[in-house]
């Protein structure tokens, strides 16, 4: 066998079954659909009507152009976080402090914003999104030097650092940078319009476009380039990556300080694409939501993008209940179901394919 | 004849890649010493994992005193009094014998009353001859000692079928006796005791019946006292193995050199004390050892895993002990570690990525900052088929692939660019014997060729078969070297006991 040709497939399958591709995609759409199912049971017995909370909900994430853009507007953060951390993920670190990361960027493009006052869009545009980039970065590579130099476990430090990161953002917002004319409100001045992202469709702002080259770079980062590889390879088996010889600390900081830097991104594009200002409780958690979908989107970047969108619809939906007498929590629940099903199905998908790996070997087996 | 405690009938147990078991029949009577003889990957453990409730089987049924049991845990067996000692220890080290042998007991007491329980545990030991001490804590004992603790924990449970997995396989030869004499004892109660092994002389002197199992299959049964070694041997393998020929040395010069290394073991103790050695172009320097010799640590030392405290590591004369393991791949030293799965491998990543772990950063494949999945694929596909690695596709996962063809691709990917140096570390443990026999052709071949190997392998079977010199590491030191032509197994055997012969 496997003697003649190197073509690639050296075997069929025994006997007839559907495609691999057929099983994926059932199996992931399904685990949505049983999430729905089950949330549908907790609708009925709190004594709603899940049919009509659903539609509720489709309506209010896409039912007119402004409820698509709204959740597009929360798809941008959620998708530039996830993908933050699924790089991380994919290399085996738990960053999970995409919250603090998406603060520090915040804090980085509200500086220039708001102390470049005259300077053109064509300047601070680019500048801000730079420092919101560098911020998430720097704020990143604190944890990543801990670990990479000193052992010290990621998930505890990226987590202590959520909570210092949004405790400055509360002290600049209380103090320095405190908007004069708004009593004591935890916010500032509004950012000049030279520091207004670009919209590019009704409220959606340039960081959709920011979310989409992120995705496309790091699905080519991850399969097509050496790094990808080695990244992978590291979170696969550190024992392997240290017998191929690959630098495992340096990609620490590099894959911690670009994971930062997407969060970061993240921060920059809610306060000059959304609110136009920094505030206290400038993100509800979508540095801690990211993680949701990171691992909801088995940390395929493209899977990131179109998890957030779902994730971000759900948010919306979940308002809009809320007016109509049903608690916004069912928005969190589903979201929680969802992670749970879809985890729940990759098991199922992994066990099918070893079904499917065993039959293959047998079929190999010499007679 | 007495009924059979156990009888399992038709088991079927197959894992990806492996049939592991393909349908055995087999009995086990009170009061006897049943040997389950066969190569590794013959079935043994896997059969005897199923009774024991670590696996279910496919197919085929268990029989316990003439009912059918549904084993689902371990937990399960014990309590219907089939107790397994695996060859890796289930111990917690922090813990006192009594504490090891009385956790998961189940015990309703609240509060623990040691003084009591010592005494109970010893009293047990005493009464099977197994001398250990109940307060000892069991970090400090021997493996010696820890396999009695283990075989403790079986009796005091009340098992009636006691499994041994590879009992030996961690003893020095000064401890197999009182294993045995223990072991006699135990069945002389009525109670069974299966002993796997792959070791004739042992099987030959231990057993009361000797079952042999080959491919998943009963090859045939035996009584010691009406069979040979050399039958016993022909039933385990099936048919005479071709030993590979191994032509005549005529080794070239110096291409790897340890001068005085010492080196530092997991947790910081010294594990490689002022090691010399030195392996020809076109020799194969065998190392012997018993596991946890600083085996381990040597091969590392040498692959650039491990740096060197003192000493030298020299390659065709300059020293390389500086080098990182990428440095001194590029060098030509490769590797064949001893986790293939978790070190030489990564389980999830298809055969292509496999295939390019050491050139990946490197035309083909690594083109800039590019990685060229294409040509992953063509060097895969190639090493396919040169080492006739058998696998559905390029792209399937190894870890779906038989310990055989993973080794087989692992090999292939370290010989590709035929090294200067091979250090291999039990390159056919875990193989079934075509595979073996596949990997020692393949030694052979890159001796012929002037590839210096150093192979680190705990059968001596194997050294004797391959190595031009062997030699032996004990407590990490080089405790003697012979030319395999003029040594000798009892030799060999004493040296890694720590004897002067």
């Amino acid at each position: 066998m496997s003697t003649g040709a190197a073509a690639p497939p050296l075997a069929r399958p025994a006997r007839a079954e559907p495609p691999a591709w057929v099983e994926a995609v059932g199996v992931r759409a399904g685990s949505i659909v049983a999430a729905f199912a089950v949330g549908a049971v907790f609708l009925a017995a709190t004594g709603h009507d899940p049919a009509h909370a659903y539609r509720e909900m489709a309506v209010g994430a896409f039912g007119s152009s402004f409820a698509v853009e709204q959740t597009l507007v929360k798809a941008i953060p959620l998708a530039l976080a996830g993908l933050g951390v699924a790089l991380a993920f994919t290399m085996g670190l738990w960053n999970v402090g995409a919250e603090g990361q998406l603060a520090v960027g915040a804090l980085a493009a509200s500086w220039l914003a708001l102390s470049a006052g005259g300077l053109p869009a064509a300047v601070v545009l680019p500048g801000l999104t730079l420092l919101g980039a560098l911020g998430g970065a720097a704020w990143a590579l604190v944890p990543a030097a801990l670990r990479a130099y000193a052992g010290v476990n990621e998930i505890i430090s990226t987590l202590m650092l959520n909570y210092v990161a949004l405790l400055w953002v509360d002290y600049l917002v209380f103090g320095a940078w405190a908007d004069p004319t708004a009593f004591s409100f935890p916010y500032s001045r509004r950012f000049p319009e030279a520091a207004h992202l670009p919209r590019l469709y009704g409220d959606v702002h340039a960081g959709a476009l920011a979310a989409l080259v992120a995705a496309a770079g790091l699905a080519l980062l991850l399969g097509r380039t050496r790094w990808g590889y080695e990244i992978r390879t590291i979170g696969a088996s550190q024992a392997a990556a240290r017998y191929a010889g690959i630098p495992v600390r340096r990609r620490i900081l590099l894959v911690m300080a670009t994971s930062g830097a997407l969060a970061g991104l993240a921060g920059a594009g809610e306060v000059s694409g959304v609110i136009h200002r920094i505030q206290q409780g400038l993100s509800p958690g979508y540095g801690f939501t990211a993680i949701i979908v990171a691992w909801v989107a088995q940390l395929r970047p493209w899977a990131v993008v179109l998890v957030a969108v779902l994730f971000a619809a759900l948010l919306n939906g979940g308002f809009v209940l809320q007016t109509a007498g049903v608690p916004a929590a069912i928005a969190y629940m589903l979201q929680a179901m969802i992670l749970t099903f879809v985890l729940a199905g990759e098991y199922l998908l992994r066990r099918l394919r070893r079904r499917r790996a065993v039959a293959a070997a047998r079929a190999l087996a010499p007679p | 004849m007495r009924p059979p405690l156990v009888e399992l009938r038709g088991i079927v147990k197959a894992f990806p890649g492996v049939v592991a078991n393909a349908g055995v029949d087999l009995t086990i009577a009170p009061g006897e010493v049943l040997a389950l003889l066969g190569e590794n990957g013959a079935g043994k453990s896997t059969l005897m994992q199923v009774l024991a409730g670590l696996y279910r089987p496919d197919a085929g049924t268990i029989l316990i005193d003439g009912a059918p049991a549904d084993l689902r845990s371990p937990g399960d067996a014990i309590a219907r009094g089939i107790g397994m000692v695996h060859q890796h220890f289930r111990l917690v080290e922090s813990f006192t014998v009594t504490e090891n042998v009385l956790l998961g007991q189940g015990e309703r007491r609240f509060l623990l009353r040691p003084a009591a329980d010592h005494a109970r545990v010893a009293r047990i030991a005493g009464a099977h001859g197994l001398t250990v001490e109940p307060r000892a804590v069991v970090r400090q004992l021997s493996v010696g000692e820890r396999q009695r603790v283990e075989i403790l924990k079986m009796l005091y449970r009340d098992a009636r079928v006691l499994v041994l997995d590879e009992p030996t396989a961690v003893l020095t030869p000064q401890e197999v006796a009182p294993l045995f004499a223990a072991i006699r004892r135990i069945a002389g109660q009525g109670r069974a005791v299966v002993f796997i092994s792959h070791k004739l002389d042992e099987v030959l002197a231990i057993a009361d019946r000797i079952v042999v199992l080959r491919a998943g299959r009963v090859a045939g049964e035996a009584q010691p006292a009406e069979t040979t070694p050399r039958a016993l041997a022909r039933l385990m393998v099936g048919h005479d193995v071709d030993r590979p020929p191994r032509p005549v040395a005529a080794p070239g010069a110096i291409v790897l050199e340890l001068r005085g290394v010492d080196a530092t073991g997991e947790g910081g103790r010294r594990a490689l004390h002022a090691v010399s050695l030195a392996v020809r172009a076109g020799e194969i320097v065998g190392v012997a050892g018993v596991a946890g010799n600083g085996q381990r640590e040597l091969a590392e030392v040498v692959a650039g895993l491990r740096p060197p405290e003192a000493g030298e590591i020299c390659l065709d004369g300059v020293g390389i002990g500086h080098l990182d393991s990428r440095a001194r791949w590029r060098l030509g030293i490769a590797y064949v570690p001893e986790d293939r799965l978790a070190e030489g491998l990564i389980a999830p990543f298809p055969l292509a990525e496999n295939a390019v772990l050491r050139d990946y950063a490197r035309p083909p494949v690594g083109r800039g900052p590019l990685f060229d999945r294409a040509a992953a694929r063509a060097r895969a596909a190639a090493i396919v088929e040169r080492f006739q690695v058998r696998a559905p596709h390029v792209d399937t996962p190894v870890r779906h692939l038989s310990g055989g063809n993973q080794q087989r691709l692992l090999v292939g990917r370290e010989t590709w660019r035929r090294p200067r140096v091979l250090v291999a570390m039990h390159p056919t443990r875990g193989l079934d014997v075509d595979a073996t026999a596949s990997v020692h052709r393949l030694l052979l071949s890159l001796r012929a060729e002037g590839v210096a190997v150093l192979l680190l392998s705990e059968s001596l079977d194997e050294l004797f078969a391959l190595a031009d010199r062997i030699a032996v590491l004990h407590r990490g030191r080089v405790a003697g070297e012979r030319p395999t032509a003029a040594a000798t197994r009892e030799e060999i055997g004493l040296l890694m006991a720590g004897a002067v012969p």
